[in-house]
């Protein structure tokens, strides 16, 4: 058994703005190994959003530990931070709010390969090809404009662009919640492969408990800012023990049982 | 047999300045009572459809075929004949306008309703939606509601004219699961207490299927087939029909990973 690549322990945070006090997170402690998928599920407001952002250092906790490799990435500051973060990447929901709306494929691939200095700007045009071609997607398509593209070419270049970094770790926040289902179902056997090639692990949020468990090893259910529920993900799905964890496995909808009465 | 309250004949629709037609020789007709789902993903027509029944398509827009209200005999009226639900209700609700003012405001203007009369109603609708504390609500800002909360206010609103049809275009897609199946359930007594029509616009046919009598399949503004719900979800005869069903993802469909990570 190999040590966890990302271990929470404790992780604490408020949100204060002019109103009540919001508790976004709980003593939330999980662990992700390297090559797993950890789907994290709940209703709307359980803070899975919020959790996310704490491991990309997009929001600061108030308490608590982050540990990414063996690194305490919340005590890492300046260029040391800098070199650790590129090592997790992040992909959104709107693929077109997470873009500049006026760059083209290939500016919005080349951006973290300078940003890093990973590849030197000769290099750049064959890097970006790769990475396209990576995700499914021809070279030709990186001088069209990001606006020009389809939603789910949008989010196969938010992919790539993620990749751009060869990361450890993708965390991905309702990144297929928005698609079309056949596009949605190419993306996520797209993610599954990328994991099988290179070993990459994804913390997967999500509040639709069946796609999660197409494609998570393991789960964890939020609910209030705290886990309240975690385990192999066929487990959990067939035996919740919590009472969310009952209503979201409730709520997917099948074509063999209708909601209402006749 | 109910009365025909809807009667689609070679309806052709295309947006000024579009290449592409947005609806082709859609022909279908519509009993009272009778709650129909249009499927179709992205661009299949189906949020343009709901557009032309409410009258809300853009001046300039080219329409040939025609749209008859037997029932009614005339076009609805939006508001009093027929009530929309759209996908955001923070959209779909003013911002700056107590609740049950907006509420209200559809009794009063469509029923004759003195202003009284009309908050009377507002907080009697808003109880039927199974929003705690009506009388408090009514003093309420939707910024001070959750999103599902504001989707019951909207839905409270588009009923309190109690119309003969109702349109709910993606009106559950932006909730989560949980919220998304109560939203489903309420919908379902309503229309089923009012005897009310029911058009439920949605891109997951697994959703349709769930409530709906018969369902309508969208693709790149055709009507693919229209049938019995569980006739369509059992033996569609639509290759495309078929595709969709299949990239339903549900809670018995094998997962796109196996087992631990290795």
């Amino acid at each position: 058994m190999t040590g966890a690549l990302l271990s929470i322990a404790g992780l604490d945070k408020t949100f204060r703005s002019g109103g009540p006090e919001v508790t976004a997170l709980a003593s939330v402690s999980l662990q992700l190994r390297r090559g797993e998928t950890l789907g994290l599920v709940g209703p709307s407001g359980s803070g899975k959003s919020t959790l996310a952002r704490v491991v990309m250092r997009l929001i600061e906790p108030d308490g608590g530990s982050l540990r990414f490799d063996g690194l305490d990435l919340l005590a890492l500051k300046g260029e040391a931070l800098r070199r650790q973060r590129k090592r997790l990447q992040m992909v959104f929901q709107d693929p077109l709010a997470a873009f500049n709306p006026r760059t083209t494929v290939g500016h919005a691939l080349a951006d973290p390969l300078r940003i890093h200095g990973l590849v030197p700007r000769t290099g750049r045009p064959a890097a970006i090809a790769r990475l396209l071609d990576r995700v499914g997607l021809p070279a030709s398509l990186a001088v069209r404009g990001i606006h020009e593209i389809s939603g789910g070419q949008r989010q196969r270049v938010a992919i790539a662009r993620a990749l751009a970094t060869e990361p450890d770790l993708i965390v991905l926040d309702e990144a297929v919640s928005a698609l079309d289902l056949t596009v949605r179902n190419r993306i996520l056997e797209l993610l599954v492969e990328l994991q099988r090639q290179s070993g990459l692990a994804y913390l997967f949020v999500s509040h639709d408990i069946a796609v999660v468990r197409a494609v998570a090893h393991r789960v964890a259910i939020m609910e209030r800012g705290s886990i309240v529920e975690t385990g192999p993900t066929p487990a959990v799905v067939a035996a919740p023990q919590s009472e969310i964890g009952h209503a979201l496995v409730a709520a997917i909808p099948s074509f063999t049982s209708r909601t209402t009465r006749a | 047999m109910s009365e025909t309250l809807l009667r689609i004949d070679g309806l052709g629709i295309r947006y000024s300045g579009a290449d592409a037609a947005a609806l082709e020789a859609v022909s279908f007709e519509l009993a009272q009572g009778e709650r129909l789902a249009v499927v179709g993903e992205s661009g299949s027509g189906k949020s343009t459809l709901a557009l032309a029944l409410a009258g809300l398509l853009p001046r300039h827009t080219w329409i040939e075929g025609t749209i008859a209200w037997p029932a009614l005999g005339h076009p609805p009226v939006a508001g009093r004949d027929l009530g929309m639900v759209f996908q955001d209700p923070g959209n779909s609700l003013n911002p700056v306008l107590r609740i049950g003012e907006q509420v209200a405001e559809v009794a009063q203007r469509h029923l004759g309703f003195g202003w009284p009369q009309a908050y009377a109603r507002a907080e009697h609708l808003l109880g039927q939606v199974r929003l705690p504390d009506p009388a408090r609500l009514l003093r309420a800002f939707p910024h001070q509601l959750s999103g599902g909360q504001r989707q019951r206010v909207a839905i409270a609103a588009a009923m309190a004219a109690t119309p003969a049809l109702l349109i709910a275009d993606e009106a559950t897609s932006a909730l989560d699961t949980i919220v998304q199946r109560d939203i489903l359930l309420l919908l379902d007594q309503l229309v089923r207490e009012r005897g009310t029509t029911l058009i439920f616009v949605t891109h997951d046919i697994a959703l349709a299927a769930q409530f709906a009598d018969r369902i309508a399949v969208f693709h790149r503004g055709r009507l693919m087939e229209i049938g019995e719900a569980g006739t369509v979800t059992t033996m569609p005869a639509s290759p495309y029909t078929a595709t969709l069903l299949a990239s339903h993802i549900s809670l018995v469909t094998p997962p796109l990973i196996d087992g631990a990570p290795t």
